[in-house]
């Protein structure tokens, strides 16, 4: 419970941080009303605004005042196209967020099984040709993975789309493209873009901390015991072996949303990325400022929640009076 | 005279070490044919205008008669145009050449510029400790919750917003290596931070202070030299990072501007001609990039074992 609280604690201070970066670009780099305002606004409509923005008071105020919009989600008007940057994001983020999720599933379910078997078949000529093959797929950038595929898959064999999210269907404020045929031929292409170096990222560490469960004593010991191989592997080593994934995993998310950016650009995704990117592109502050806020949420949101699942996946650190699990 | 024996045994001791480096460097052929791959793009980025068989940048030599020619090797080459050409008519392989210059030495500068202030912040840090070295690293834990991409991407903003005249080549270095160095200052930061504060209670420390030298010149004299091979670990497996970085701010646009291409913003500009199906404009300098940064982590990967005590 008090690990709890001070999670909670560090995170808002995090929080704070980002919106103090986010206020600090958002009220010094270039001129706020003149990004707000058209070409020819007279001297008094520039006055009013300011007065309305309350940019002559103090900083501190000022800083409340932004904090204060942040957590109602009021980030201001995009300076490029006149929206407010609020309703530009949500309408952006389900596309980001389908993309990411297939991407993420496409990565556990080849990363970890790969992992595993390499790490029990080490010896084999076909694991440590998984090796290489998992270093290549590190030293690939995003963009020249997207763009070889779409070079093989859309343009020569004409298979798939090569841009955009296909047909999608409205519910509610969500639109989203997995109920649709198209919507799904579309996603194929980004998400195994997205998804191919966090599969050779998890198939790493797997394979590594499946070795290194493997020497362990009570791995050993249960083997000594005569229990069979299968059980040995499966039910000792690998829940150990799986323990770092569910941290590594959960932080991962939030990278995929970072190199959603990246993906987003090339395939022309709809998402929050390819918006953050036209932002710094344009120098679009209001929407930099907010897509910063945003991603910092949500890293801030994902830490905790790793840190709390760590806790009740992994008995010895629980701390205070809960005893041994098993 | 005892002095010089216990010298000589050091250097032994020194060599011996360095040694079994070379022996399990030889014996690591997978290692050794990285090594060499990146020395060669090192060396063929260093003499690139001696060696690039066309200059890509001298308008007066490029003929759009000469534009969208395949490579050599296939039907419709030109034997003057190893690679291929652009929809301009430049040598795709000369371009490379010069692209693979301007990554290397955006990395180079960026991977320098990171570790001499990463290793300064981490020197006082630990050896000073304190409240700057609480501020310093809870700021280094902040950036390291964030992915290095997310930040170049925000760093890059702000200075193209707050720099004059983004076009000019030497402010889009300048921008590229910063948003790179904002991120990778930190990871030496911590380790030498680690490694200053173990360094700290030895006793060829404290002889150092009780002769009363000021600290500056222990840090720099006693202590610096003993932790540098973590540095020299990192400083490898970031420069393939600052490349990758470089490379993907190009990309997206808000890197080296076209008339100074790297090679992230050649796959950009070919990218807009996958269509049209000359391939040669994107694949040739993607493999480029490619090639270039995995060598660089094999040889860093091995360098992280080889000079790792415990995993010996």
């Amino acid at each position: 419970m008090i690990f709890l609280l001070r999670r909670l604690a560090q995170g808002a201070l995090v929080m704070l941080v980002v919106a103090l970066v986010a206020f600090l670009m958002f009220r010094f780099m270039g001129d706020p009303v003149r990004g707000m305002l058209r070409e020819d606004a007279t001297l008094q409509e520039q006055q009013e605004l300011r007065d309305r923005l309350g940019l002559d008071r103090p900083l501190v105020v000022q800083f409340a005042k932004f904090v204060g919009g942040a957590l109602q989600g009021e980030f201001g008007v995009s300076w490029r196209n006149q929206q407010p940057v609020m309703e530009l994001i949500l309408d952006r983020l389900p596309a980001t967020i389908e993309l990411v999720v297939v991407a993420m599933i496409i990565a556990l379910l080849l990363g970890v099984p790969l992992g595993v078997w390499s790490a029990l078949n080490r010896h084999r000529p076909q694991a440590s040709l998984l090796q290489t093959v998992s270093l290549i797929g590190i030293s690939t950038p995003t963009f020249v993975t997207g763009i070889l595929l779409i070079l093989v898959f859309a343009v020569i064999l004409g298979w798939l789309p090569s841009f955009g999210r296909g047909e999608t269907v409205e519910i509610g404020f969500w639109r989203t493209g997995y109920l649709t045929a198209s919507g799904w031929k579309a996603l194929i292409l980004p998400a195994c873009t997205l998804a191919l170096y966090q599969l050779a990222l998890f198939m790493r560490l797997v394979r590594a901390e499946m070795l290194d469960v493997m020497r362990q004593d009570f791995v050993r010991f249960a083997r000594a015991r005569g229990l069979p191989t299968r059980l040995v592997r499966f039910r000792h080593a690998l829940r150990n072996a799986l323990m770092p994934l569910v941290t590594i995993a959960g932080m991962q998310v939030g990278s995929l949303i970072a190199f959603a950016i990246v993906t987003e650009t090339v395939f022309q995704w709809p998402g929050m990325g390819f918006l953050f990117l036209q932002a710094v592109q344009f120098v679009d502050i209001p929407v930099m400022a907010a897509y910063l806020v945003f991603i910092g949420f949500i890293f801030v949101v994902l830490n905790i929640a790793v840190d709390v699942l760590y806790t009740l996946i992994d008995p010895r650190l629980r701390t205070g009076g809960a005893g041994a699990g098993r | 005279m005892q002095d010089a024996e216990a010298r000589s045994l050091g250097r032994i001791a020194r060599l011996r070490a360095g040694n079994d480096v070379l022996d399990s460097f030889l014996s690591t052929p997978r290692v050794v044919i990285a090594a060499a791959v990146a020395l060669l793009m090192i060396l063929t980025a260093v003499l690139a205008p001696l060696i690039a068989p066309h200059d890509p940048f001298d308008m007066a030599a490029i003929s759009l008669l000469d534009s969208e020619l395949p490579p050599a090797f296939l039907e419709g080459g030109d034997a003057r145009f190893l690679l291929g050409t652009d929809s301009q008519g430049r040598d795709v392989f000369s371009a490379i050449l010069h692209g693979l210059r301007i990554s290397l030495m955006v990395g180079v500068v960026a991977v320098l510029l990171s570790m001499a202030l990463g290793v300064t912040v981490g020197l006082v840090s630990g050896y000073f400790g304190g409240f700057v070295d609480s501020v310093l690293m809870r700021l280094a834990d902040v950036i390291l919750s964030f992915p290095t991409i997310l930040i170049a991407l925000l760093v890059n903003g702000i200075l193209r917003g707050v720099l004059p005249s983004t076009q000019a080549t030497a402010t889009a270095v300048l921008v590229l290596v910063l948003s790179i160095a904002v991120n990778e200052w930190v990871q030496y930061a911590r380790t030498v931070r680690g490694s200053t504060m173990v360094e700290k209670g030895k006793e060829y420390v404290k002889a150092a202070r009780l002769t009363g030298l000021p600290p500056r010149t222990i840090l720099r004299r006693h202590v610096l030299p003993n932790i540098l091979s973590p540095v020299l670990v990192l400083a490898t497996i970031n420069l393939a990072l600052a490349i990758l970085t470089e490379a993907t701010l190009s990309f997206l646009g808000v890197g080296m501007p076209p008339t100074q291409p790297s090679l992230g913003t050649l796959i950009n500009t070919g990218n807009e001609f996958l269509f049209s199906g000359i391939w040669w404009v994107v694949v040739f300098p993607a493999l480029t990039l490619v090639v270039l940064v995995l060598s660089v982590n094999i040889v860093g990967d091995w360098l992280r074992d080889a000079l790792n005590p415990h995993l010996r």
